[in-house]
């Protein structure tokens, strides 16, 4: 009796007679980039670059065309072209963590988050003082802008897309204008209403609110996109058992669009989380830890980078990078706290 | 198809005493315009009695029309379900008969360039009265749809009974109703040691008989569905046409179906709707036994032996 060994395997894996090609390809384009770059007036990371882009694309394109036609160098082509497009993408943004990260992990200890700069010079060495004060201005006007417009932005979703009242599309066209208002403005706005008109001095309820105009747009807007992808389906079975619509939107709409929900909320942090300008003139800024956020000065991560940076001494500068580190570790754990409660239960079909 | 039809056939004109029984409920028939379910189902007196309803209660359709925006789509439709009745409504795609039985929960007027005329009346009232609360009206007319449409969020205990929450209904025995409606849905031997995972992890015949057991919760009196089979596999939809067969003992079901061999199965009355391009119109209606072997337009009789649609 013969017995079949059956082995798993993956036949759609190029062999390795089949990959030299591209080997041999990958290396001449490299050694030609550095050749290139080496003989003519082209110098430099930008020049090395761009004649790597440039090779990549021939060289790619002409083994394609050699092993098989002119639609296969065209495709090449386009994955070249992809692969560059995502390195435009990836590169700058890792550059950047990797600037904050070395520059900010300089001064970073854990003592910074248990002072304030109330008795700490500009000049001192980072060993002295801290940001809590604007570690706590920050959660403050986070909280309370999330507070503020996560209702605002889901009633107003609700209303465009499950209501679909009489003024749905002027709601959507004023949100989606909204959401292109420049945040200097929205701080002006609090300024010139909130404080000169009605009186009230500077407060972290007023850079929030300033905030909030800002977020409202964000969640009001990708939340409409997540209702708009609840099936209608779900809808009519809830109807179709008897419920009014606001249980139906209550009990099986919001919780079907959990996640998404989230999302818009992590969207809208994400804009309005190193907001400075609006910071500027409802902040008042200050250097002592300020529990109240309805009245007194307070400081806040951007503002505090933005402060320090412009006294423009070396310790000082320190300090800014500092805070952008500790800002973008605080927006991380804002996003995976969301993401940890907005999980979707149940979702796996 | 044919065997399985004349099958079917033989077995309800076994239960029709007489064939002079048959021919006087055409008469009837005749008499009575437009064609009405209730003359057709006098005529079956064997079948009504030896048939018991409990509470049951009539649903009749009265000269409906329907339209969306300027375009009229279903042209005075009259028909009578009476209690602890299978309906089933057949004809080709897009000649009104979703539009017909939306309209008999008043699922029709979410569509906001929708309008009617007619009357639609539950136990002799009118549903689309001024006064009536809609919400009752569908806890007591429930629907089940084409695609099964479980709540993702919920467990499948949750789906269950998300019928008494989202109407806002306290019982004390849930585990009851629970249990009693995935029996009648036949569902509760596969679920009952995993009644608390969610709904979305069933297969698609499952999470099908899971929205019936669904509709069943509120203990509706008529139960319309949609195209309940046509996104299931031979065995899910044998599943749960057992399933319709056990629930017509206690409510009356209208049922739309483009399987001729599934309407022939399950339905005690069947009407073909038929579109010539303009509106929807019901060409006839009778027991199924008659529609699938006399029926009296020939247009019927061509549909039935597949010869158009």
């Amino acid at each position: 009796m013969a017995t079949i060994s059956v082995v798993p395997s993956k036949p759609w894996r190029p062999k390795l007679s089949r990959v030299w090609p591209d080997i041999l390809g990958a290396l001449f384009t490299a050694l030609s980039s550095v050749a290139i770059v080496a003989v003519t007036p082209l110098k430099g990371r930008l020049g090395f670059s761009i004649t790597l882009i440039v090779m990549a694309v021939i060289t790619s394109a002409s083994i394609s065309w050699l092993r098989r036609d002119r639609k296969a160098a065209l495709n090449s082509v386009s994955t070249v072209f992809v692969y560059v497009a995502a390195a435009f993408v990836i590169i700058p943004l890792a550059s950047l963590l990797f600037e904050i990260v070395s520059k900010g992990i300089v001064g970073f200890s854990f003592g910074i988050f248990t002072k304030d700069m109330s008795l700490t010079s500009a000049d001192s060495p980072l060993s002295e003082g801290g940001l809590l004060h604007a570690v706590i201005g920050t959660l403050y006007i986070v909280l309370l802008a999330t507070v503020i417009s996560t209702p605002v932005g889901f009633l107003a979703s609700l209303y465009i897309v499950e209501v679909q009242g009489r003024f749905a599309s002027l709601v959507r066209f004023f949100v989606q204008a909204m959401s292109g208002v420049p945040s200097i403005v929205a701080g002006l706005f609090i300024y010139a209403v909130w404080m000169i008109g009605l009186g009230n001095s500077y407060n972290v309820a007023a850079g929030a609110g300033a905030l909030a105009i800002l977020m409202i747009p964000t969640v009001a807007r990708t939340a409409e996109e997540v209702l708009k992808l609840i099936p209608n389906d779900l809808r009519e079975a809830g109807l179709a058992l008897g419920a009014t619509q606001w249980r139906t939107v209550a009990m099986i709409i919001l919780p079907a669009a959990k996640s998404g929900l989230v999302t818009a909320i992590i969207l809208g942090i994400a804009r309005v989380a190193g907001e400075t300008a609006p910071l500027l003139l409802t902040l008042g800024g200050a250097d002592a830890i300020n529990l109240n956020p309805f009245e007194g000065n307070s400081s806040a991560l951007p503002f505090y980078v933005w402060k320090n940076y412009s006294l423009g001494n070396p310790e000082s500068i320190q300090r800014a990078w500092l805070g952008v580190f500790v800002l973008m570790i605080m927006v991380f754990m804002f996003f995976s706290l969301a993401r940890y409660f907005g999980r979707a239960k149940g979702a796996n079909r | 198809m044919i065997n399985e039809e004349n099958r079917e056939m033989r077995d309800s004109m076994s239960k029709i005493e007489t064939t002079s029984a048959a021919s006087s409920g055409a008469d009837i028939r005749k008499e009575v315009k437009p064609s009405s379910l209730a003359s057709v189902a006098a005529s079956h007196e064997s079948k009504s009695k030896s048939r018991e309803i409990r509470d049951g209660v009539g649903l009749e359709a009265r000269g409906i029309h329907a339209w969306f925006g300027k375009k009229l789509v279903l042209e005075d439709i009259s028909l009578d379900f009476a209690p602890g009745t299978v309906t089933a409504l057949i004809g080709p795609s897009g000649c009104g008969k979703s539009t017909f039985i939306r309209i008999l929960n008043r699922m029709h007027e979410f569509i906001p360039t929708a309008a009617l005329a007619g009357d639609v009346l539950l136990g002799g009232k009118d549903i689309y009265g001024s006064g009536v609360d809609v919400t009752k009206i569908r806890l007591k007319i429930g629907m089940v749809f084409q695609k099964p449409n479980p709540f993702p969020s919920m467990t499948i205990r949750e789906n269950v009974l998300s019928g008494l929450r989202l109407a806002q209904i306290k019982l004390s025995n849930e585990d009851e109703l629970l249990e009693s409606c995935l029996l009648r849905a036949g569902l509760w031997d596969e679920v009952k040691d995993r009644l608390n995972e969610y709904g979305g992890a069933l297969s698609g015949g499952q999470q099908q008989r899971l929205c019936i057991a669904r509709s069943l919760a509120v203990n509706p009196k008529v139960l319309l569905m949609d195209e309940p089979c046509s996104a299931l596999d031979p065995g899910s939809t044998l599943r749960i046409e057992e399933t319709i067969r056990e629930l017509s003992e206690s409510i009356s079901i209208v049922i739309v179906t483009h399987n001729m061999q599934q309407a022939a199965r399950v339905s005690d009355y069947t009407g073909f709707f038929l579109s010539d391009g303009g509106p929807g119109k019901l060409i006839e209606v009778g027991s199924t036994s008659e529609i699938f072997s006399t029926p009296k337009d020939q247009r019927t009789l061509d549909y039935v032996t597949g010869r158009f649609g």
